[in-house]
């Protein structure tokens, strides 16, 4: 083993970080004999490190040469200076590999286990889906999948149900409601981990699962989610069209019956805050809002989103505190130092209306409203250097850091019941 | 050593993590600009958005961002981007003709240096000025110590003369991809992008939006003109009250002595029928 891990090293000193970044394809048309012999000439230029896949011979055959990117200048001059023909045919080698290898990883065999899974990697609905399959299988004792309802285009709702006992109360937490916000559906898995690796062997986990059920919904806007995948990294809303409208979608959090219509969520269905024909239109929506009437008991409730670090708790739609708010801010506070204790990452907390922006019909609102006192909303790494577009580096620790921040609201959950 | 490698290599890319993915294509459906927002409604939050200002809630936050925006166009550059670290203190008055300005006492940091890296301390005044058809905020900014952060004078050269050359012809799109990927040669023009969109930004801003570049769409480079590296990129904005990803063209030119310059600006709508930006 040992062998073969020093063989590895070698191996990539040897090569170092070769890429083909930048490098061009040319295809050049000689017009003449006199252009095939300078062209001849260019291909002793071993300084240029040219790869000729078509070698020049007659002016009757194209030449293709892949050029590296620190010779494009020189190849271009050349070719220019001397009125010789050519063409573009690959304007990015390396992202045509790149292309190649998504093939290649598309037929690879995927991951056997979820500790074969790829937590640090961005994961599309399927590979999701696998893994929430594959965990509860692997620990049927402790999660089950509850499939709670449809999106519009019929794909399944699925929630992990954690659970050691029979009629307990509940603490619910969903991720990428919104679309776009692809570190939230990848830390939720990274969640749904870490819930299994840490029951019996973290002494706060396993007492709070003892008494309380987790419920996770990872893909809470399936439509939107395989459609950022598919056609616009963007997107945010649901996927459901609008008749009379040539626009598409609702936005899921301003979908609920919490100040539905006030200022704060548009009625325009162009928009990205669209606020749907009515509360609960959609069915991604609905079909939480009867999950937790039925459900009765759930204590705590967070929606997580990103991206601008902050912890958010009600109102969103009016600047009525919240009853419970002296609570709900300092139970904020105590959640987002024990998240910055990790990687010294610094959120804002408040209530949605004050800190973040008027909102209404948001999720917490709705939630808080039914009796669940401690709602709250992430919003996820990071302030906007990449927004949305988070690096895959960066799953992993946003992760771990928010889960400090959830243990937090959880245990006081636990500590406080009501 | 190196077929032996090759071989070895390829055997183990099944370990290897997945690769980045091609670009995304456009939208294809119109998804379309939204009516200009309705001039906000008078809350009580206006009414208390004069004075002393929480400096975590958004009134303050939005004014700092304006200032910031105003801080990279000035001093941005390939190798130099800020963002906001926090606001300390942050009021505001009501001032004649309709406006409003905003003082703030705030800490920025290089994006290159992340946020651990050392936080430059700025003060600066925001007006926001109150008229029918949207105007500028005007923007007065002092921070601390600015010439005495280490100068990126030798990358800012290098990065010059690597593609001044008239046969330089940089193209490049997507930028990160979806999975936040960027190339080390890309982050250069990411940076310079986001200066330039700046312009743009502090330009479109108002005490009701909050930019921030979501993507850099495309980078086109054109044929330097008077010694200046002519960059025509495509950006994509994001605003934070609505939601709304803002897409516009722009034409921008750099060089170490002169800065960042934009020369060119157009919104794109992605709606034929829409006609002009949301404000």
């Amino acid at each position: 083993m040992k062998g073969l891990l020093v063989l590895t090293a070698l191996c990539v000193a040897v090569f170092g970080k070769k890429t083909f970044e930048g490098n061009q394809v040319l295809q050049i048309t000689a017009k003449d004999e006199a252009q095939i012999s300078l062209l001849k000439e260019l291909s002793e230029q071993e300084h240029l490190e040219l790869d000729f896949w078509r070698e020049p011979i007659h002016e009757s055959l194209p030449v293709d040469v892949h050029v590296p990117f620190h010779s494009l200048q020189d190849v271009r001059a050349f070719l220019g200076n001397n009125q010789i023909q050519y063409d573009v045919m690959i304007m990015d080698v390396q992202v045509l590999l790149d292309d190649e290898e998504r093939e290649m990883v598309k037929y690879r065999s995927s991951p056997k286990s979820t500790d074969d899974f790829v937590y640090t990697a961005y994961h599309n609905l399927s590979e999701i889906n696998s893994f929430i399959n594959m965990l509860v299988a692997e620990n049927r004792k402790l999660v089950s999948k509850i499939v709670i309802g449809r999106s519009y285009k019929k794909r399944p709702l699925n929630v992990l149900k954690f659970s050691t006992g029979a009629n307990r109360p509940g603490i619910w937490i969903d991720t990428g409601i919104h679309s776009r916000e692809w570190v939230t559906q990848a830390s939720g898995t990274w969640f749904a981990k870490k819930i299994v690796k840490d029951y019996k062997r973290d002494p706060v986990l396993t007492d709070i699962l003892n008494n309380y059920d987790i419920f996770l919904e990872i893909v809470t806007n399936p439509d939107g989610f395989a459609f950022t995948h598919s056609k616009n990294r963007m997107w945010r809303k649901t996927r459901k069209p609008n008749p009379g409208s040539k626009c598409v979608g609702v936005d899921p959090n301003r979908n609920w019956d919490a100040g539905f219509g006030g200022a704060g969520s548009s009625g325009n269905p162009c928009s990205e805050t669209y606020r749907g024909p009515r509360a609960n239109s959609e069915s991604e929506v609905k079909a939480i809002v009867d999950f937790v009437k039925s459900h009765g008991k759930l204590k705590a409730y967070v929606s997580i989103h990103s991206y601008s670090q902050m912890l958010l708790y009600p109102y969103g739609y009016t600047h009525t505190p919240a009853k419970d708010d002296a609570e709900l801010n300092e139970l904020a506070e105590k959640a987002v130092s024990s998240l910055q204790s990790l990687y010294n990452t610094r959120y804002r907390y408040g209530s949605i209306i004050n800190t973040i922006y008027q909102a209404s019909g948001g999720t917490i609102d709705w939630t808080y409203n039914q009796g669940i006192k401690y709602s709250y909303t992430f919003e996820l790494r990071d302030t906007g250097t990449y927004g949305f577009l988070l690096p895959a580096d960066q799953i992993v620790p946003t992760a771990e850091e928010t889960w400090l921040a959830l243990m937090t609201i959880m245990k006081h959950t636990r500590k406080n019941p009501y | 050593m190196k077929t032996f490698c090759s071989v070895w290599l390829l055997l183990s890319l099944v370990e290897l993590s997945p690769a980045p993915p091609a670009s995304q294509e456009p939208p294809l459906a119109c998804t379309g600009a939204p009516d200009p927002a309705p001039p906000q409604p008078e809350t009580a939050e206006d009414m208390a958005s004069t004075g002393d200002l929480e400096p975590t809630h958004y009134p303050a936050r939005r004014a700092a961002q304006v200032a910031l925006h105003y801080l990279n166009t000035h001093h941005g550059s390939p190798f130099r981007v800020f963002g906001l670290q926090q606001v300390h203190k942050a009021s505001a008055e009501d001032v004649g003709a309709g406006g409003r300005k905003y003082k703030l006492d705030f800490s920025v940091t290089d994006w290159g240096s992340g946020s651990a890296g050392p936080a430059l301390r700025c003060s600066a005044d925001v007006l926001f000025p109150r008229t029918e058809r949207h105007s500028a905020p005007e923007v007065q900014l002092h921070c601390e110590a600015l010439h005495q952060i280490n100068s990126t004078a030798q990358e800012d050269d290098a990065f010059y003369q690597k593609y001044i050359s008239p046969d330089s012809a940089v193209s490049a799109r997507d930028i990160p991809d979806s999975f936040g990927n960027m190339s080390e040669e890309m982050q250069p023009f990411w940076r310079l992008a986001r200066v330039a969109a700046s312009f743009i930004m502090l330009r479109e801003s108002s005490e009701n939006t909050e930019f921030n570049m979501a993507k850099v769409a495309s980078v086109t480079q054109q044929e330097s003109r008077e010694e200046q590296l002519m960059l025509e990129f495509v950006v994509l904005l994001h605003d934070f009250p609505s939601q709304e990803i803002v897409q516009w063209k722009l034409l921008a030119s750099w060089s170490p002595d002169r800065g960042v310059r934009v020369l060119q600006t157009e919104w794109q709508p992605r709606c034929p029928h829409a006609t002009k930006p949301p404000n």
